[in-house]
This record gives C-alpha cells, sequence and structure tokens, in this order.
C-alpha cells in the first residue's frame, strides 16, 4: 500500500486528486490538508511515500513547508500559475502539474515517480529544488523556522545576525535564536544585500541593527548591536560594511 | 547634466598630451628666438598652465550652460575675455620671477600681441570641442530617456493585460470548472457561465467610460462567486451600500483589485474562515469605498501587505486625477482596511 498526502487549499482541487487518485488503488490517500502547517504534521506522522503540493498557500508556501519537514517523502507539485515556482520544478527535474490537468497527464506523472522509485538508488533533488526555490521573490522577506513542533514565520527585519553552527544556521532575533538547516551562502544569496551583510565568515548582520564599529585584536573589528550584542567582523568583512553604510 | 570630456581618462591623457606638446614647442620657438633655457622652459609652463586653466574653465562653464545655436557669439566673447586674463596673469607672473634677464623681458614685452591671440585659438578651439561634446552628450541622453519612457510604456502595457488575464485567477477557477465537472456538472456549467461573463466584463470595459458604482458590484459579484466556489467555506463577504453611493460612478475596474487584494491578503496570511467586509458612501462630492479584510499582524507586516496589487491602483489613480491622496491604508489590530476616494465628475 502506498500512501499519499494531498495539501491543497482549495477544497475542489484536492477533490479531482481524489478522483483520479480512485484510477490506482495501491494509491491510498490518509489525509488531506488546507495549509502547509497541517501538512507538516500530517507528513511527520504518516510518513507518506508521496505528497502532492500546492505552492501558494495561506501562510507558508509549499516550497518553505518542505524546508521544514528534514527527510521530504516524494513530491508531485500542483500548481495553477507562478512563472518562478515553474523554472525552480524545471531545472530541478521534480514532477510537476499545471492546474487544470487531464487524468493523461496525471497518470505520466504518477509513471514518472513509480519509475523513479523502482529504478536505482532514488535520485533526490529536493535538496537543489528547494536552493533554487528559496530564491523566490516572497522567500526573501522572510524566514520560516519550527520550533519545539511549531512553525514560526520570522519577517527578515527582526533578524539581527546570523551565525553559522556546524551544519545549521542560528538566526538571532528579539525572542532568541532559532536554528535552520540551510547554508551561509545560501542565505547571503537570498537576503537583500543591502540590508544583510556578510562580515565574517561565520557571520552575516543586518546592518539596521549596528550601533558602532570596534576594532578589535590585530585587523579585526567587532560590530556592537543596539542589542548590546557583539558580532565579529573580519578584514574583508569590515570593507563590505563600509560600502554598504557608505562610510 | 553631462559629464565633461575631462571625466574620461581617455581625454585626460589626451589633454595633458595637447599640454605637453604646446609647452615643448614654445620652448623650441623661444630658444630659436634666443632666449635662455631656463626663461624658455619657465615661460613656456607658466603660459601653458594659465592658457590649460582657462581651457578647463571655458569647458566645465560650457557644462552648465551651452548657448543656442545663434549665440555662439558670446563664446567668441568668453574666448577673448579667458585668453586676456591668462595672458595678462602669465605675464604678470613671468616678468616677476625672470625680472633678473632684462633680455627675456624685452622679448615677452614684445610678443604679448601674439601670446594673446595664440590663447584665444587654443581656448576658442577648447570651446568648440566642448560644445560640440555635450550637444553629442545630450542627444544620447535624450535618445536614452526616450527609449526608457517607451520600455516603461510597454512594460506597463504588458503588465496590465497580464493583469487583465489573471492567470493564477484564471487558471484555479478552470481546475475548480475540472473537478466539479465531474460529480456535479450542474455546478460546473453555472461556474462556466460565471467565469465567462466575468472575463467579458472586463474585456469590454474601456478605460475612459466611467461606470455607476452598481454596475461595478455587479461585476465584481461574479467574481466573488467564483472565488467563493474555490476557497469553499473559507471566504465571506458583506457589502453595504447605500442609493446616494450606488447611482455615482467610478473608473471600471477599479474596485476589482482592491478587492481581489483583500481576499488574496485575508486568505493567504490567515489559515482560518475570513470575512471582507466591502462599503461605499458619498462624502463631499466623492464616492469613498472601504475594503476591509483581516490579516495576522505577528507574521506580517502590513507595509508588505499592500504589495503589488494596490501599487497599480495607486499609480491609476495618480494617472487619472493626478492625485496621490486618494488611496490609504489603516492597520487595527488584526483588519487591514483599504480605503478610495473618487472624485466625481
Amino acid at each position: 500500500m502506498i500512501k499519499t498526502i494531498l495539501i491543497d487549499d482549495e477544497p475542489l482541487a484536492r477533490s479531482i486528486l481524489k478522483e483520479y487518485l480512485q484510477h490506482y488503488p495501491q494509491i491510498q490517500v490518509v489525509q488531506e490538508c488546507n495549509d502547509g502547517f497541517e501538512g507538516v504534521k500530517a507528513v511527520m506522522q504518516h510518513q507518506p511515500d508521496l505528497i502532492f503540493l500546492d505552492i501558494q498557500m495561506p501562510k507558508i508556501s509549499g516550497f518553505e513547508m518542505l524546508e521544514l519537514i528534514e527527510q521530504p517523502p516524494a513530491v508531485i507539485f500542483t500548481t495553477a500559475f507562478d512563472e518562478y515556482a515553474i523554472k525552480a520544478f524545471e531545472n530541478n527535474a521534480v514532477d510537476y502539474l499545471l492546474k487544470p490537468f487531464s487524468l493523461e497527464r496525471f497518470d505520466k506523472a504518477i509513471r514518472k515517480w513509480t519509475e523513479q522509485k523502482n529504478t536505482v538508488a532514488e535520485k533526490d533533488n529536493t535538496p537543489a529544488l528547494l536552493q533554487t526555490a528559496a530564491q523566490l521573490p516572497q522567500q526573501s522577506r522572510r524566514i520560516v523556522v519550527k520550533i519545539a513542533g511549531r512553525i514560526r514565520i520570522i519577517p527578515v527585519d527582526e533578524v539581527q545576525y546570523l551565525e553559522a553552527s556546524d551544519d545549521y544556521v542560528k538566526i538571532h532575533t528579539r525572542d532568541g535564536a532559532f536554528i535552520k538547516n540551510r547554508t551561509m551562502g545560501n542565505f547571503e544569496q537570498v537576503l537583500d544585500a543591502q540590508q544583510f551583510v556578510r562580515c565574517h565568515r561565520s557571520y552575516i548582520v543586518n546592518v539596521q541593527f549596528i550601533t558602532r564599529i570596534d576594532p578589535y585584536e590585530k585587523e579585526n573589528f567587532l560590530a556592537i548591536l543596539k542589542t548590546g550584542d557583539k558580532v565579529p567582523v573580519s578584514k574583508t568583512g569590515y570593507a563590505k560594511l563600509k560600502k554598504v553604510l557608505g562610510l | 547634466m553631462p559629464a565633461s570630456f575631462l571625466h574620461i581618462n581617455k581625454y585626460r591623457w589626451l589633454f595633458a598630451g595637447g599640454f605637453l606638446l604646446l609647452v615643448s614647442i614654445q620652448v623650441q620657438v623661444l630658444l630659436n628666438a634666443e632666449a635662455s633655457w631656463e626663461a624658455a622652459v619657465w615661460d613656456s609652463t607658466i603660459t601653458n598652465v594659465c592658457i590649460a586653466a582657462g581651457c578647463m574653465l571655458m569647458t566645465n562653464n560650457l557644462r552648465y550652460y551651452v548657448p543656442n545655436r545663434n549665440k555662439y557669439i558670446i563664446i567668441l566673447i568668453w574666448s577673448l575675455v579667458l585668453s586676456a586674463v591668462t595672458s595678462a596673469i602669465s605675464q604678470r607672473i613671468l616678468s616677476g620671477v625672470l625680472k633678473k634677464q632684462p633680455e627675456y623681458i624685452n622679448l615677452l614685452e614684445g610678443t604679448l600681441t601674439i601670446r594673446f591671440w595664440v590663447a584665444v585659438l587654443i581656448i576658442s578651439w577648447v570651446a568648440v570641442v566642448s560644445v560640440l561634446w555635450y550637444r553629442q552628450q545630450e542627444t544620447t541622453e535624450a535618445e536614452k530617456r526616450k527609449s526608457d519612457a517607451e520600455r516603461l510604456a510597454k512594460d506597463a502595457e504588458l503588465y496590465k493585460l497580464r493583469q487583465q488575464l489573471q492567470p493564477h485567477f484564471l487558471f484555479n477557477s478552470l481546475n475548480s470548472i475540472s473537478a466539479l465537472a465531474g460529480n456535479q456538472p450542474e455546478q460546473a456549467r453555472k461556474m462556466i457561465h460565471q467565469l465567462s461573463e466575468f472575463l467579458r466584463g472586463t474585456l469590454r470595459k474601456e478605460e475612459h467610460q466611467w461606470v455607476t458604482l452598481s454596475d461595478e458590484l455587479q461585476h465584481l459579484g461574479l467574481y466573488l462567486e467564483i472565488e467563493k466556489v474555490r476557497f469553499g467555506h473559507r471566504l465571506s463577504t458583506e457589502i453595504k451600500t447605500d442609493d446616494a453611493a450606488n447611482a455615482m460612478n467610478l473608473p471600471p475596474l477599479l474596485l476589482q483589485p482592491i478587492v481581489e487584494n483583500a481576499i488574496k491578503f485575508g486568505l493567504y496570511d490567515t489559515t482560518g474562515s475570513i470575512t471582507v467586509y466591502i462599503s461605499a458612501a458619498a462624502a463631499d462630492g466623492h464616492l469613498v469605498i472601504t475594503v476591509k479584510n483581516p490579516f495576522d499582524p505577528e507574521t506580517s507586516s502590513p507595509r508588505q501587505g499592500t504589495g503589488f496589487g494596490l501599487s497599480s491602483v495607486q499609480r491609476r489613480l495618480y494617472l487619472l486625477f493626478a492625485r496621490k491622496d486618494l488611496l490609504t491604508t489603516e492597520v487595527e489590530q488584526n483588519l487591514f482596511t483599504t480605503i478610495v476616494k473618487i472624485p466625481q465628475q
């Protein structure tokens, strides 16, 4: 038995998926979700083999939802019109269905997935897809994290600085630090370079929080934030900061 | 303001090269006239530095003001004045520095006229080059502005077309119809009719033909019906107007993007059911329409939410009435309010 979950905020969009799935008795819909919050919970609970996922949904997008799941299942995306998302799919060879889609097209997607599943060790494109998707305009304005099972949306203006920590990035905000499984390079690429400066190999600072920059040891500096936090600044980082701050 | 050619490195070198050339020619000439080496070098350097300064002053002045075609005489006058001034200054300096060489002073006094005319020649030549340069710059700039304006106009038109088509809305509606066609064909048929009527209404509207509020609300109703089918129980709307407001006029399809924005903002920013409130009233010769939607103040700053849909409405209102105060937004706890005022003609 193959378990699947349908995640779409439009009830009719889910009902056509269910209708098409009736042709595949081996696939069982274990849950339907209205949004990404429910989606995360349902995926954790049921550990499905396959999910059907819409992109534009309340609160968090389909991509942001996937970011929150540690080992995401296979995904077939469904979307109506989203230039950026389609670019993300095309570059990363995950199958996607453009609404409205026919039963034939749906069947092709299912078959493609079955083949991928049965041949060799499943090629996992999800990280690459999420890398590309993270550059969508909407995602540069906020960061979605999961903390103690709850999902938090952090507007980037509230981020004070980012700190590399092993394979994770620590996001420092007024309400404490949050951990996200992404690279510094990725954050540097996505965030607005006029606001967020990679001031050190392991730090990205929000210039709006800087009150002053003090010299510190040889050739190094410390950025003092409004909150009193001190962020290390390297020599090259100092040059970048000076440029952004117009000094 | 166009950049002077002295802002470009290549021309700076050219200018410096010209300067050195003139200096060396003058040294040659003075040596031939049996001046001492010292005098020749001093004279050539000082004279040409003064002329160079005059040239820079000239080209810099022309940067701020290029006379009209029939007023080129002004440039000639400037050249004469500048040449007189530079000649006088260099003469003063030289007779001071080299006063111990009476033969040279005689030579200097005797060549003042020719020095003046050489200065006129050089400075006016630089003036002509500068005028041509700045005219050229102006033309390139004007061309660039023109092509920019054309590009902007084209972008705006494309954007408008795309907005009219509303691909996201259209494809999602078609997907809903596809879903209904299986189990509820009657509903599917009804939705096809609503969608067709809505699209026809969108296509038929012309920019300059104003419509009454009641007509606009009727058109909007079709849109709302379709959205309610798509989102099911999550979306409800409340519309309140009075007779006075209903009879007032507004540009076509102005209200729809505002309501669309409110629906999107409400539906995508919360996970529960939402109600969008639309009310209209007449106030001092204006039709005032208020649209309210709930949002989550914790996760989205309303600055973001005012976003895309409303900026195009703002732009359109500005183009129509040359006023920027007709569209305002307010935030009150978890309600986002958009107010649009339409002056009555």
